[in-house]
């Protein structure tokens, strides 16, 4: 009898928080700028530099955590990670440890067999590492003929989102992610952009007989740079620990680095040589108490968060739209375009497709406009609706003029036309009349590439069938 | 001597008063100072660097060389910073440029302010202006002898464990290690966090509040810092309802030299003559733990603050095959016996498996320690003992025996611990050497131990030029 596997996945994720300044100095927090141009005494631990925390990425922590239905700690405090690295100036990371700011938290994640509750364990608030460039390589440290540090990047505020291990499929663990990233960029905290790394996460899997609540030996993948990604190497990985198992071995706990060209994840570093970070209370900064008020005066910025939308919009269209319109920040578009008359279901597909095509901003686009250019969409010619698409994020954008463009659907402009075609097409004619129905698509695309796609399709559909009837 | 200026018992109220009357121009003054430095600095090596430019308007000072000096070599006595050129001011240094100081350059010290005789420099020892045969005591024996000297009007030191009581104490000077919060540490190149301050090494008791005064207050780059009640420069000798308690542990230390009993037992006399009343009291659970304690607790935080000494942004770098090797040479290469010691310590008692029992467990002694000077202080206004049970040992008396160094530091710890301010003053001499009085107080209590210091010096007349010196 062979076994059923069940995985069990716990979710690492760290948000950069989009503060004005570090976490613990005055140096500009923001991507980019040339190589160590945004750096100062403390966050390049000159003798004698010390942490003063920002209050605002406090703030948002708590924010966030309030997000995630978290306990906020009346008292909180730093801890010092300590281990050598070139990228992390202090020879300690400045992190929270056994007394984080939020703990205790869930975030309820809707699938299409129902909803998922996800613990959270804690979220708590960190200082980021510099960032390291190995040079004349493939970029990893491995074989690096010299390392540069940029420390623009060392002292970014940092939340760090740990989930419990309860997450027990690939869909889930991504709709998880795409759901958390919402919820952060939508509370303002984080662009939360993968391929910036303002959003990153590692992924903790095993892999126990179903039915069974033990908690087998995890390997943790890291260098996932997209939620398809995620799924796809989790997916992966779950295979390879079933097989490992199926054949009598045992797994070893490993950090696995994702390549998504490779058929395998590369082992990176065995955990043997596990770090002894030596935590202890950070001496140079005093405990956290967060003031009732401050924490009820952030429960009142937070608005309806995604879950409660993709829970509410399920109600009107699939699950599988809602879950799309809302992970995508497209679903306050979409209610002002239903709002303003379109059809929802015609708008969620038309938000959902042509326009995430476009990468265009939704936040960009003025909603009353964009409601026209839906309502017309079957009246304006194709290459004329795509064409105001990609212009509907532009500064002052009106759906008039393209809405003008109506497609031709007058018969007597159209008929010479269908006339010609016919003529030019004898042996489809015939195979038609023969009962080839199938062949009317072929004389509507001829007619709409004679016109240069301005004829309304439907018309012409219906005034090809008229003539080959005859 | 320059200008009449007569260095050696010039205090810094009177060099104060002379510039400000405009009687001896703030140049002079400095050159004065300079000239004494170059008459017997060749003997006493006080200082680490000097300073070719008065940089001020108002009366020189002395810098311990943990105090960072923009534009100043600032090298804590290691060789892992000997060509170390900060960018920036300590806030303390800031101060006193501010209030219009003259630096005259940096005082030696053990190196980062870990020892008790200033012999753990890696430039090499100061001596003991009274016997040129002794150690000044440490680690700031530097800024002690320096005043002692006439070298400068007045210093600063830094005191973790008794770097500024102690070598005041052996130098006959007045020092003040101040309530932990009340002196930003910002700059200050760290040895322990929750332990270092900065303190005034003076000449006398007012001079040593003009400081304090000058150099105290909350600091927005040190969250440790605190608001600072105002402080009050001493006049007159009335003791009447002063409460003086004699911690029995401490006035009966095993070692402690007849002389020094003799000193501190007739300035106690004193300060019953004025009106104070004197009680015997107990402390015994401080004195028994506190050094213990204390030794868990600055080498941790030591073995992490340390850690930034990786070669890799500034101070000495030792090639390597890769960064760790580049590391470990420099580290190797950088630091000296006595710091590497208390890396290890520390490093220890950090460890996983070993925290509680050492870090942890010491931290939990140390509220106790607090308590127990607490309850005292429901009885008493102020604790007194000697601050050394013996005067200056001859260099290379200890260097070969840390414990026995380690033991040196057994009468001052005890309220460092605490988190207490301590001020040593002279009480008198036992065979031709200075006798240090310690004066502990609650939190914030500095104007008490100064009105008590002040009025007990007036009493005892003591002669702060050293014999050989008048």
């Amino acid at each position: 009898m062979s076994t059923t596997w069940e995985p069990v996945i716990g979710l690492e994720i760290h948000v950069q928080l989009k503060t004005a300044t570090k976490m613990f100095c005055r140096c500009r927090n923001g991507y980019g700028g040339e190589p160590n141009t945004q750096t100062c005494p403390v966050c390049l631990a000159f003798p004698g530099a010390l942490p003063v925390p920002n209050r605002r990425a406090i703030e948002e922590t708590i924010k966030l955590g309030l997000a995630l239905e978290c306990t906020i700690a009346d008292r909180a405090i730093f801890h010092r990670k300590n281990y050598f690295y070139p990228d992390l100036p202090k020879a300690y990371q400045i992190s929270q440890y056994d007394e984080p700011l939020c703990a205790n938290g869930r975030l309820v994640v809707p699938t299409a067999d129902g909803e998922v509750e996800i613990g959270i364990v804690r979220a708590h608030l960190e200082e980021d590492a510099a960032k390291n460039v190995h040079v004349a390589t493939s970029g990893r440290i491995q074989g690096a003929t010299a390392t540069l540090v940029d420390f623009n990047r060392g002292g970014s505020p940092l939340v760090e989102i740990v989930t419990a291990p309860n997450i027990h499929s690939a869909d889930v663990a991504k709709r998880f992610l795409q759901l958390l990233r919402q919820t952060v960029v939508e509370l303002g905290l984080s662009d939360a952009e993968l391929d910036k790394g303002s959003m990153r996460f590692d992924v903790n899997v095993s892999v126990r007989p179903a039915g069974s609540d033990e908690l087998r030996t995890r390997t943790e993948l890291k260098n996932m740079n997209s939620f398809n990604f995620a799924a796809k190497g989790i997916e992966r990985e779950i295979a390879r620990q079933i097989k490992i198992y199926e054949n009598g071995g045992t797994v070893d706990q490993e950090t696995l680095h994702f390549d998504p060209t490779a058929e395998e994840s590369a082992p990176m570093r065995s955990k043997e040589e596990a770090q002894d970070y030596r935590y202890f209370p950070e001496p140079d900064l005093v405990p956290l108490h967060p003031a009732p008020e401050m924490i009820e005066g952030l429960r009142g910025q937070i608005g309806e968060l995604p879950t409660a939308r993709i829970r509410r919009i399920a109600n009107t269209l699939s699950f599988y739209d809602a879950d799309v319109l809302v992970t995508g920040g497209l679903d306050r578009l979409w209610a002002a375009v239903v709002d303003g008359g379109a059809d929802p279901k015609e708008a969620a597909n038309v938000l959902a497709n042509a326009f995430v095509a476009t990468g265009i901003n939704p936040s960009a686009v003025n909603p009353e406009e964009f409601t026209k250019l839906v309502a017309s969409r079957s009246e304006i010619p194709r290459a004329v609706f795509d064409d105001a698409l990609s212009h509907v994020g532009d500064p002052g954008f009106s759906a008039e003029p393209y809405v003008a463009q109506k497609a031709v659907s007058d018969a007597s402009a159209l008929e010479p036309v269908i006339a010609a075609v016919i003529e030019a097409n004898p042996g489809q004619v015939e195979q038609y009349r023969g009962g080839k129905q199938g062949l009317l698509g072929f004389f509507v695309g001829q007619v709409m590439k004679e016109t240069g796609g301005s004829a309304d399709p439907r018309v012409v559909s219906e005034l090809v069938r008229e003539q080959l009837g005859a | 001597m320059s200008a009449g200026i007569d260095t050696l018992r010039l205090t810094a109220e009177e060099a104060l008063a002379l510039v400000e009357s405009g009687q001896v121009s703030s140049v002079e003054l400095w050159q004065a100072y300079r000239d004494a430095i170059n008459e017997h600095d060749g003997e006493l090596h006080a200082f680490l660097t000097l300073v070719d430019e008065p940089d001020g308007s108002g009366i020189p000072i002395a810098l311990k060389d943990v105090i960072s000096t923009r534009g100043v070599r600032t090298t804590a006595a290691s060789k892992i910073l000997e060509n170390y050129v900060p960018v920036f001011d300590a806030t303390v240094a800031a101060k006193c440029r501010a209030a219009g100081m003259t630096l005259l350059g940096k005082t030696n010290t053990d190196e980062f302010a870990m020892g008790s005789s200033t012999e753990n420099s890696a430039y090499g020892p100061t001596h003991n202006p009274w016997d040129l045969s002794r150690v000044p005591g440490g680690s700031g024996g530097g800024s002690a002898a320096a005043v002692s000297a006439g070298l400068a009007p007045w210093a600063l030191g830094s005191d973790t464990g008794g770097s500024v009581k102690l070598p005041s104490a052996f130098c006959g000077n007045v020092g003040l290690r101040p309530t932990y919060g009340t002196v930003s540490r910002f700059g200050v190149v760290a040895f322990a966090s929750s332990l270092d301050q900065v303190g005034p090494v003076t000449k006398n008791v007012r001079d040593n509040a003009l400081l304090y005064r000058i150099i105290s207050g909350r600091d927005e780059n040190d969250s440790t810092t605190v608001d600072v009640p105002p402080i009050a420069l001493p006049e007159g000798t009335d003791l009447k309802g002063l409460r003086i308690g004699l911690p029995r542990q401490l006035n009966e230390v095993e070692g402690i030299e007849p002389g020094v009993k003799a000193a501190c037992e007739a300035a106690l006399a004193k300060a019953e003559e004025l009106g104070a009343t004197i009680e015997e009291c107990e402390l015994p659970l401080s004195v028994e733990y506190g050094l213990a304690c204390y030794y868990l607790v600055a080498p941790a935080e030591a073995s992490s603050n340390l850690a930034r000494y990786d070669g890799v942004r500034y101070g000495l770098r030792s090639e390597g095959v890769d960064f760790r090797e580049m590391v470990m040479h420099t580290r190797h290469d950088g630091f000296g016996d006595e710091v590497k010691r208390r890396i290890m310590l520390g490093t220890y008692a950090l460890s996983s498996g070993y925290y509680d029992a050492f870090y942890g467990t010491a931290q939990k002694v140390r509220t106790v320690i607090k308590r127990e000077h607490d309850a005292l202080f429901e009885r008493f206004d102020v604790l007194v003992s000697p601050t050394c049970a013996t005067t200056a040992f001859p260099l290379g008396a200890k260097a070969q025996d840390p414990l026995a160094m380690y033991l040196t530091d057994v009468l001052t710890i005890p309220a460092n611990m605490a988190g207490l301010p301590g001020l040593s003053i002279p009480c008198g001499l036992s065979d031709g050497l200075p006798v240090g009085l310690q004066l502990v107080g609650p939190q914030f209590s500095e104007s008490t131990l100064y009105r008590l210091g002040h009025a007990l010096e007036q009493a005892i007349g003591f002669d702060v030029v050293p014999e050989r010196l008048r």
